[in-house]
């Protein structure tokens, strides 16, 4: 049979396209985006899925959600910290259930890759109360997407496919099936169900706990929970970290489960328990299975390792070397020792990129108050805090900007300034700005306008040119405070001066910064 | 069999290329392969790598362990460094010397090439005037797996079976010049090594085969440049110290 060439990400999207996909929903995070692209790449030709950007991963979630409500399968992908602004519709989803197979694919970063912080999406599907599928190559990647589709429709249930960066980028051959039919339009009909009102709300989560136990009896009973009992040393691994394990341990005699599917599988981690004397729980992300095993009180008899204990360092992802430590080996002989002496080589924005206009010029008006602080954002212009610029003092989360700077201004900071990107802005900035203008707090927002969502790749914005401003105007900001200034080392005199003249006004203000990415120039 | 391979560069310079090529001729030699890759925001003129693996056998994890790589295939000098502990003791560097300069503080060249130059199983091979002399300085990622694949499983036209797939919707320019630059790195390649298995030391070696024109150079002459060298060092090392760049069919006695 032929195999094709496909990250791990892509690997789930066309899984998803080859189970009968109706629609893929996302917004652009690292490592999760090229999940969307695929199919997006695919559905041009085929013209057969719905396959556009959403503003941000609640739309997305919501708007999976209606083509499951529809009867059809969907696709909803973002990135771990994504999840957590679509939790209020994902948690919910869980409560409603679903009608046509509702799947997340999220991509978590252990070790920040590119990314705020690390958390570990199997809190949250443990959270919401739904199966997660934790894959460990590419092609299981795949293959997973038909069960969990499937597995979606019996349960009427979301599930959770968590990717991490190390599979999420990583190429491999897969081999593929053939594609399903998609499913036919077939609207819900039970209100109720839908309806989580306090009265249905109650009925729908009594249900949803009441599928707890046969979401259990089906990973006790998954092939992707496979325990293999041998010798009183023990080891869990959950899902990559069971190659890593592979990499340095051929046969032996240590026993292992190797977990990929969620709910924990209990009865299997018993078994493994009263078999061995020491256990090493290795999982790539939080101590969530080893935390679960310890418990408050510890386990009578074994000792459990992991990253609770020190045998793999609390933080930062797991790589075959860091395992091989943790196994107790000598590490394998290398041509060199690590070179300690080496320059680094940080990410920069490129040359000639409107941002480095923008924040010459922002520098320059500020200039002329001491230690002035700016609050920003989460895009490319973020590199602005490094040197040679130092222009950024705050990354936080999408939007959060707006919003730091409006409460640093409720404080009596001034000037208060935030920077934020056109599609950032989008995302996350709507709903701060029009809280601060309408509030008449004294605050400036530079939104960077690039005409695209530059660090992930250059996708479509939402919010650039016409309807940023017309968006911007409609907070109902005084017109006269809402500048646009085009970033270019030629315009540098008249930006700074335009600038300091909003610094100087006591109330909201914006001003538009235009210029096109220069990357995004080139693609198109 | 089994080959681990660490390609390291600048983000820009093309190492999702050079894996895409290698990628497909592992995929259609039949072999299992794992290839990891950064995107994101160090693509943005940071330090990449790519951790490619190929083998006859399952391959488990998508990271090569430290002590596990076969070789360190790099488009710039710098970045050889940041990864050479991943090499076995017996490991090949396979590298470019035309730097990227993109930050303040970066090393003395020649200091770097003299690093470089401590390590016996390596291949250095000028880049930037290879590509250049193919037609396109962009195509140095190219030169630099033409350069390695001698060290590689598979032929010359299988790997430029891919070079082409790859550049094809690029327009037949583009096609050329890619497949031009693979030729020449690979010559480069051979030629560069006929000349240290030849005896001459390895910052020679590197110098001498900067004073060859690329689209001339024929690893098959390499002996009788390395003999040449070291009988008459002294019209070589005024070769050196001049701007001339030669034919490589110039006869090695008439150094």
């Amino acid at each position: 049979m032929s195999r094709q060439i496909l990250l791990g990400d892509e690997a789930v999207g066309l899984g998803a396209i080859h189970s009968g996909l109706s629609g893929v929903y996302a917004y652009p995070g690292t490592p999760s985006t090229e999940i969307f692209e695929f199919v997006e790449r695919i559905a041009k030709k085929s013209g057969d899925i719905h396959a556009f950007w959403s503003t941000n991963e609640k739309v997305a979630y919501e708007e999976a959600l209606g083509m499951s409500w529809a009867g059809k399968r969907a696709l909803v992908c973002m990135k771990h910290v994504g999840l957590n602004v679509a939790a209020d519709a994902f948690m919910n989803s869980a409560v409603t259930g679903t009608n046509g197979g509702l799947v997340l694919a999220v991509a978590d970063d252990p070790g920040m890759h590119s990314s705020q912080n690390e958390q570990d999406s199997r809190y949250f599907a443990q959270f919401a109360l739904i199966p997660c599928f934790e894959p460990r190559n590419q092609q299981e990647c795949y293959d997973m997407m038909f069960e969990a589709f499937d597995m979606s429709e019996e349960l009427s249930l979301p599930v959770m496919i968590r990717l991490v960066t190390r599979i999420a980028h990583s190429r491999a051959g897969v081999k593929t099936r053939s594609t399903l039919e998609q499913k036919p339009l077939n609207p819900a009909r039970d209100i109720k169900k839908w309806t989580l009102l306090p009265v249905n709300a109650r009925v729908q989560y009594k249900h949803l706990t009441d599928k707890q136990p046969e979401l259990l009896r089906r990973s006790e009973a998954s092939p992707h929970n496979s325990l293999v009992l041998a010798g009183r040393k023990g080891v869990i691994t959950c899902g990559l970290a069971d190659n890593y394990f592979r990499e340095n341990v051929s046969g032996g005699d240590t026993s292992v489960l190797s977990i990929r599917q969620y709910p924990v599988p209990a009865d299997k981690i018993r078994e493994l328990v009263a078999h061995v004397d020491e256990l090493l729980i290795l999982e790539d992300g939080y101590p969530l299975v080893e935390s679960m095993v310890r418990g408050l009180f510890g386990l009578a008899g074994v000792a459990v390792k992991g990253r609770m204990t020190g045998e793999v360092p609390r933080t930062g992802e797991l790589d075959p070397d860091i395992v091989r430590t943790a196994l107790g080996f000598d590490p394998r002989p290398a041509a060199h020792e690590p070179a300690s002496d080496l320059a680094n080589r940080p990410p920069a924005l490129c040359k000639g990129c409107p941002h480095t206009d923008s924040f010459r010029a922002l520098n320059e008006a500020l200039s002329a108050f001491e230690n002035p602080q700016v609050f920003s954002d989460i895009g490319c212009y973020t590199l602005a805090a490094l040197p040679p610029l130092e222009a950024i003092h705050s990354c936080v989360a999408m939007g959060a900007s707006i919003g730091m700077a409006a409460g640093a201004a409720h404080a009596g900071y001034t000037p208060a300034v935030a920077a934020i990107g056109d599609s950032t802005f989008s995302h996350g900035g709507i709903t701060p700005l029009l809280s601060a203008v309408q509030q008449g707090v004294n605050l400036n927002v530079l939104v960077l306008d690039n005409d695209t969502v530059g660090m992930t790749g250059t996708q479509r914005s939402m919010s650039t040119g016409e309807t940023l401003d017309q968006i911007i105007l409609g907070t109902g900001i005084e017109p006269e405070h809402m500048k646009v200034i085009v970033p270019t080392p030629r315009n540098h005199d008249e930006n700074v001066a335009t600038i300091r003249e909003e610094l100087a006004y006591d109330g909201p203000s914006v001003i538009i910064a235009r210029r096109s990415c220069l990357e995004a120039i080139k693609k198109a | 069999m089994e080959k681990n391979i660490i390609l390291a560069g600048v983000g820009g310079q093309g190492i999702l290329s050079i894996a895409f090529v290698i990628d497909n001729a592992a995929l259609d030699a039949g072999f299992e392969f794992k290839q990891a890759e950064v995107h994101g925001m160090a693509q943005r003129g940071g330090a990449v790598q790519s951790h490619l693996r190929y083998a006859d056998h399952e391959i488990f994890s998508d990271l090569i362990p430290m002590g596990a790589a076969d070789l360190v295939l790099s488009v710039e000098p710098l970045e050889v460094m940041r990864y050479w502990h991943f090499l076995k003791p017996d490991g090949w560097v396979v590298s470019s010397v035309t730097p990227y300069v993109n930050i303040p503080d970066y090393p003395d060249a020649d200091a770097l090439l003299d690093r470089l130059a401590t390590f016996p199983n390596c291949i250095l091979i000028d880049g930037g005037q290879i590509a250049k002399a193919a037609g396109n300085l962009k195509a140095q990622n190219m030169v630099a797996v033409g350069a390695a694949s001698c060290r590689l499983d598979f032929s010359e036209d299988h790997l430029l079976t891919y070079v082409e797939t790859l550049f094809r919707r690029k327009g037949e320019k583009i096609v050329e010049v890619n497949k031009r630059a693979f030729r020449f790195g690979r010559a480069a390649g051979l030629f560069f090594r006929g000349l240290v298995d030849g005896g001459t030391a390895i910052p020679t070696a590197l110098r001498l085969c900067q004073h060859i024109d690329p689209a001339t150079m024929d690893p098959g002459l390499a002996r009788q440049w390395a003999e040449a060298a070291t009988t008459d060092a002294a019209s070589l090392e005024s070769l050196l110290s001049s701007d001339e760049v030669v034919s490589c069919d110039r006869v090695p006695t008439q150094v």
